[in-house]
């Protein structure tokens, strides 16, 4: 069954991905574009060294938005897919009666929150032009760290509930460990290095526009691995 | 219970005649998976940015605006 589920979770994660690459490429893709513009009229007016990758363009704009976003797009897709179907293979039935469409919803949900939204509010993702190249290691280790507390407060917050609620009420169970989760992450937010290195003249709405695309572009790619996983398993289950 | 089974109606559909896949049956395909992914996700998010296995900037620059769109630091 494991078997079955882990190559569907992954071409549902690639078509996922062709999906949220199309939205990326007409929303995400005009912002790049500005952010570079930006980033050349920058260096030539404040005459900074240029990036070590303009001075010879290894990749054409035309490949970066195209072969290689898609590229880019169908490994994430199918390595968050495969990981999504091997939760979803332990968490069915584990965690409460669910139907293989709702917890597979559900979880897509979760998913969504745990690595996109929660991260992102301490780390939020950037358009180029933003960002030292010194720093990149720092910044790398630090977001990991980031994801890494949002996914292992929520495991310990799902441990914690299944001890609470044998003493009390499921929804105060609940309540409890989401204001747990919470705190835990707040925490850990304070303690992780704080990174700003947004120019000061950089264009706002193009940061928020650049985010709120990057933000959809995730949505649907998880929405559609919700949708379209549940489907599927739901018809293997009957098949078996 | 009536709110949720109206928002999520779909039945539990038994797996094989048990409530859950035994974890031995899913351990070998996770590592599998895992391993896959990890694999994935490293070339997307870190090669050539904060580590690089290979020289150049090539898989930076390939995979430079889903990098930045994922959320993944980048320059």
């Amino acid at each position: 069954m494991t078997k079955s589920l882990l190559w569907r979770g992954m071409v549902v994660g690639i078509v996922a991905a062709i999906i949220a690459t199309m939205f990326a490429r007409l929303t995400a893709e005009p912002q790049i574009d500005l952010a570079i513009a930006y980033e050349s009229v920058h260096a030539a007016h404040y005459g900074d060294a240029p990036m070590p990758h303009e001075e010879e363009e290894l990749v054409s704009r035309a490949t970066q938005k195209g072969a290689g976003l898609l590229t880019a797009m169908m490994l994430y897709g199918a390595a968050v897919g495969g990981i999504f179907s091997l939760l979803f293979a332990y968490g069915y039935g584990r965690f409460g009666q669910a139907g293989p469409r709702s917890f597979a919803l559900l979880l897509a949900a979760l998913a969504f929150l745990l690595i996109v939204i929660v991260p992102g509010i301490k780390y939020p993702q950037t358009p180029p032009a933003v960002g030292s190249h010194d720093t990149v290691g720092l910044r790398t280790a630090a977001y990991f760290a980031m994801i890494a507390l949002s996914v292992g407060g929520a495991v310990i917050a799902s441990k914690l509930r299944a001890a609470l609620v044998r003493s009390r009420k499921g929804i105060d169970a609940t309540l409890l460990v989401v204001g747990a989760y919470i705190t835990l992450v707040l925490l850990g937010q304070c303690l992780l290095p704080v990174v700003n290195e947004v120019p000061a003249d950089y264009p706002a709405t193009l940061l928020w526009n650049f985010r709120v695309a990057a933000i959809l572009t995730q949505m649907i790619l998880w929405a559609t691995i919700g949708i379209a996983f549940g489907l599927w398993a739901e018809q293997v289950m009957r098949r078996q | 219970m009536a709110a949720s089974a109206a928002l999520f109606d779909d039945h539990f559909i038994p797996v094989q005649g048990v409530e859950t896949i035994p974890v031995a049956d899913i351990a070998p395909w996770a590592m599998f998976g895992a391993l896959i992914a990890l694999i994935f996700l490293y070339f997307v998010s870190t090669e050539q940015g904060a580590f690089a296995l290979f020289d150049g900037m090539y898989v930076h620059e390939f995979v430079h605006d889903g990098r930045h769109l994922l959320g993944f630091p980048c320059h």
